[in-house]
């Protein structure tokens, strides 16, 4: 449904009293990515690593520097320049902190209807109805189109998110960091209705977080973002049975779990070192190789390309750089 | 019987606040130990009071309309709810705080090392060192706390540093005062996965190696797990269940803990669960009794009065009727 | 059918939390007696300029008056705060300047705020483009200018009167309004619930109009309610110099300067409106703050 090549966002940076450009901050760097319908896929990475820039660009926030975004097999950049109201009905997103994603001066019903108006969907009635009806969807009560978002619990209001993305009915949503201002218990209630909408109405999630637990039980497919570069992309399945690049085995060994069956899953041999280098000051070669424990020469000199470990597994990383000929090399000998 | 008073008690607890709607009861006998050389985790969801409380115990609680209506606050000891004047500054001194948000936590104008001598020179330890052993002091304490370079981050601002780098300063001015009780509020909550596993790293050297006690106020039950020796959970101003923390998650005894631990997605891929029904109580019309009952699955009528703390199991206690001996049953053991 | 059902509904809700919002920020500004200090004497001041024909003691005396023989009398029973040098009562003219403030305030603010908050609108939302860059360099032009000399500058051009006073007033106080409502939108801008209804397609003057407009409510009433005070000092200070409001008319800035050359024999000739001037300032500015307090913190 939506394919992502080699896609590029760019930010100036300018110093000086006559803002001269001295540099750039790589923020989204040749990303290659393709999600199917009705795929969630997670995209997981820490900050810096341009994770929602990448959603905002999907969505129309930010104007991508390069690459190529297609929608449905055409190009979403000319469909967005030609009528950007159609796109903006099947492809919205959801913010990630509940405090400002609801305008505190306007009603639940004010910034719910402002989709519906804006896409002329429904007469005055009409309106209300489907109000009411996605207010049902996300499980919350009626009378509650009548508050402002002040007196909403975090997790109500990001429910009142979920239901203004979902009411022109798109197929594509864009979630960013969805649950990640939530209390535990609130952030399992949404997750499961995120679950069950997807199912129902057969949506399409590009799921960005940093919780790789969370990803483990609602992705279909995961990749791995590092200062602008994907690191691993794999099938969910394959992703956690085997994860292989350096810097997913570090995101795992970091998470502090909840009981010993999971401790045992984190790989032990990576541990948590080093800072995230500057967005602006990225190193030469593999990103990572300032933190990498096994970190080679190659590394320094020469940026990895993405290596197809196994079907549906890719990793960006010189260790594995030899693995796709020797596969190659076995299939061609046999 | 103990020898030393326990470096940090709270004994029934009550707080409440007077707001246009009404008195809000947020509080409501709370209790908690910390001993000399513990790792004490506080844990709870938003609103549950763990803040509060840590905002008693500091004294920055704003009085109106916040009032604190029974109960003590002890530090060593003494009450410093009773205590005025020098006596509550200088027994306040023996606590530092780790802050929740690094870089609202630092002043943006002023350079690390001129924040760090402030926390020096406050300090009623190191009242009167002159500037050179003030920076000595300075330097010795960055580089315990794993900041590369000290001298030069002395000089720098805090916009320049990370938001790891930042949390180690503060760690640092936490640790520069040898305080007897360090409270770290939510320390990792503003940093990324990997940076956290480090911070913690950090922290619990440090602990370890000077013999501080610590209390880690958060709301992240694996975080609790890996880095605390007992643990405390809230609800609703209520503590509802208390023990060691490997026995409280091995076997969760308090319904909310169950449900709490049943929430966390799981590595061992178990799907999502359904999380806990119902919603945090409006603390204007909070539940009588025991306030996790209107979302509890085994919700009896008893519960409608508050349930004592009792101790099933050694060092592990739960405040709940499904453990309440059947009337007429010994009398269960009490702290 | 249900159309007819619904809309008694709609309006219900949205009027009783409404309602629950002026109770509960009525509230918030009793608690601060000077707030309510501040709104009574506005409204007391209010009340004496509407109600000034039927309550002021010798309502003619605003006007084309003579009555030498009572001439700078002192106050006393039969005129309260005095006469002035040709025989008019200072109390009952007094009321009647409070309607020069007032209408000055009321109609430099009105002509002031629009074109203020829609510039700074339009210049916060396009910050860093072009649009600001001029928006912004225009209200610095205006503001550099001294108030004072524009006020006389144009007086020069035109005539010497109140109308042209609230002229001269309005072009130097809107940058202020472009200037607050600039910052404001450029803040709020950056919020995701904007961005939310610009990726659901919003057009533009939804956006500013819909979603950052009120969010700038609270500073623009707050500042409102300041620069009532301000105004009305600064058409009283123009008064005083000759260019507002003109004898015979009883302006409280033309009342001191007429009165400036008996002091200090009649002072009650100065200083009674000088003390008027100072009544309503004071009151608007108590009120300005108390609503600030009320406006600004978001209750949790």
């Amino acid at each position: 449904m939506l394919r992502l090549s080699d896609l590029e966002k760019h930010f100036p940076v300018r110093r000086g009293p006559f803002r001269r450009v001295v540099g750039h901050v790589r923020a989204v760097d040749r990303i290659t990515l393709s999600i199917s319908k009705k795929e969630i896929v997670g995209l997981v990475g820490e900050s810096g690593s341009g994770k929602s820039t990448l959603g905002y660009t999907v969505v129309g926030i930010h104007n991508p520097t390069g690459g190529r975004m297609e929608f449905r097999g055409q190009d979403l950049l000319a469909m967005r320049r030609a009528d950007p109201r159609a796109v903006s009905k099947e492809i919205q997103i959801v913010f990630q902190d509940p405090g400002s994603s609801l305008n505190p001066k306007r009603s639940i019903k004010q910034t719910l209807e402002l989709p519906l108006r804006v896409h002329g969907l429904g007469n005055r009635t009409e309106r209300l109805e489907t109000l009411k009806e996605l207010m049902r969807t996300v499980e919350l009560p009626e009378p509650y189109l009548y508050r402002s978002p002040s007196a909403l619990s975090g997790g109500q209001r990001q429910r009142v998110a979920v239901a203004r993305a979902l009411a022109s009915k798109p197929d594509f949503l864009v979630l960013d960091e969805p649950t990640s201002a939530l209390d535990v218990s609130v952030q399992a209630k949404l997750s499961n209705l995120l679950l069950a909408l997807s199912a129902e109405l057969e949506l399409t999630y590009l799921f960005i977080t940093h919780d790789l637990s969370l990803m483990r039980n609602v992705a279909t497919k995961v990749a791995i973002m590092y200062l602008g570069k994907i690191c691993e992309l794999a099938d969910a399945q394959t992703f956690f049975a085997e994860p292989l690049h350096p810097y997913t085995q570090m995101l795992l060994s970091s998470i502090p779990v909840v009981s010993a069956e999971e401790e045992t899953l984190k790989p032990k041999h990576v541990v948590p070192r080093g800072e995230v280098p500057s967005p602006v000051n990225i190193p030469s070669g593999c990103s990572f190789r300032t933190r990498c424990p096994h970190a080679m020469e190659v590394c320094s000199a020469v940026d990895p390309e993405f290596v197809e470990v196994e079907s549906d597994h890719e990793v960006r990383c010189h260790l594995f750089a030899g693995i796709e000929k020797e596969v190659r090399a076995r299939a061609a000998d046999a | 019987m103990e020898s030393r008073a326990n470096v940090f008690e709270v004994r029934d607890l009550e707080v409440g606040f007077r707001v246009f709607r009404g008195h809000l009861r947020v509080l409501d006998k709370a209790n908690l130990v910390v001993e000399h050389g513990e790792k004490v985790g506080l844990v709870g969801e938003t609103g549950c009071g763990k803040s509060i409380t840590m905002k008693a115990t500091i004294g920055i609680l704003p009085i109106p309309p916040a009032h604190i209506s029974g109960g003590s606050i002890l530090i060593d000891g003494r009450d410093i709810l009773k205590l005025r004047g020098r006596a509550l500054r200088h027994t306040q001194g023996l606590l530092s705080l780790i802050p929740q948000d690094p870089s609202a936590s630092l002043n943006p104008v002023f350079r690390i090392g001129t924040q760090l001598a402030d926390a020096i020179k406050y300090s009623t330890a190191n009242a009167n060192l002159g500037r050179k052993a003030i920076r000595k002091r300075s330097i010795e304490i960055l580089s315990e706390v794993g900041l590369p370079d000290p001298e030069r981050n002395l000089a720098s601002y805090p916009v320049q540093m990370s938001g790891g780098m930042k949390q180690r300063v503060l760690i640092a001015m936490a640790l520069v005062t040898d305080p007897l009780l360090l409270i770290a509020d939510e320390p990792t909550t503003a940093l990324d996965v990997t940076i956290e596993a480090q911070i913690l790293r950090l922290m619990r050297e440090a602990v370890d190696r000077r013999d501080v006690s610590i209390l880690l106020i958060t709301h992240n039950l694996g975080v609790v797990r890996e880095f605390t020796d007992r643990v405390y959970i809230m609800y609703a101003g209520q503590v509802s269940e208390e023990g060691a923390t490997s026995d409280l998650f091995s076997t969760p005894l308090h319904p909310y803990t169950q449900g709490l631990i049943a929430s966390v997605p799981k590595l061992t891929g178990e799907g999502v669960a359904s999380g806990i029904e119902g919603m945090v109580p409006d603390y204007l019309d909070v539940p009588p009794g025991c306030r996790f009952s209107p979302r509890c699955r085994h919700a009896m009528p008893v519960c409608s009065e508050k349930p004592e703390m009792r101790l099933p199991e050694a060092a592990h206690g739960v405040a709940c009727h499904l453990f309440s001996p059947a009337p007429g049953e010994e009398k269960p053991c009490s702290d | 059918m249900s159309a007819l059902q619904d809309a008694p509904r709609l309006s219900h809700p949205r009027l009783r939390s409404a309602a629950r919002a002026v109770r509960r920020s009525w509230y918030k500004f009793s608690r601060n007696r000077l707030s309510v200090v501040g709104l009574s004497a506005v409204c007391i001041v209010i009340l004496l300029a509407l109600l000034a024909p039927v309550i002021s003691p010798y309502p003619r005396h605003a006007g084309k008056f003579v009555d030498f023989a009572n001439a700078n009398r002192p106050p006393s029973w039969t005129y309260l705060l005095g006469t002035d040098v040709v025989g008019r009562d200072i109390l009952s003219r007094i009321f009647f300047g409070y309607r020069f403030s007032l209408l000055m305030g009321i109609i430099v603010l009105a002509l002031v705020v629009p074109p203020g908050v829609i510039l700074g609108l339009i210049a916060g939302y396009w910050k860093g483009s072009w649009i600001d860059t001029v928006i912004m360099r225009i209200t610095d032009v205006f503001l550099a200018v001294p108030p004072l000399v524009l006020a006389l500058a144009i007086a020069s051009v035109l005539q010497p009167n109140l109308y042209n006073a609230m002229l001269a007033v309005s072009l130097m106080w809107w940058p202020w309004y472009c200037r607050l409502v600039y910052g404001v939108t450029s803040s709020v801008r950056n919020e995701f619930f904007v961005q939310a209804a610009e990726v659901a397609g919003a057009s533009k003057v939804h956006i500013l109009l819909r979603e950052i407009l009120p969010n700038c409510v609270s500073p623009i009433l707050t500042k409102i309610s300041l620069d009532m005070g301000w105004v009305i000092l600064l058409g009283a200070a123009l008064s005083f110099v000759g260019l507002g409001v003109q004898p015979p008319r009883p302006g409280l800035g033309t009342m001191v300067a007429d009165g400036a050359q008996y002091m200090p024999d009649s002072w009650w000739i100065s200083v009674f409106p000088a003390l008027a001037i100072m009544f309503v300032v004071l009151g608007f500015n108590l009120l300005g703050d108390g609503l600030r307090d009320v406006l600004s913190v978001e209750e949790v």
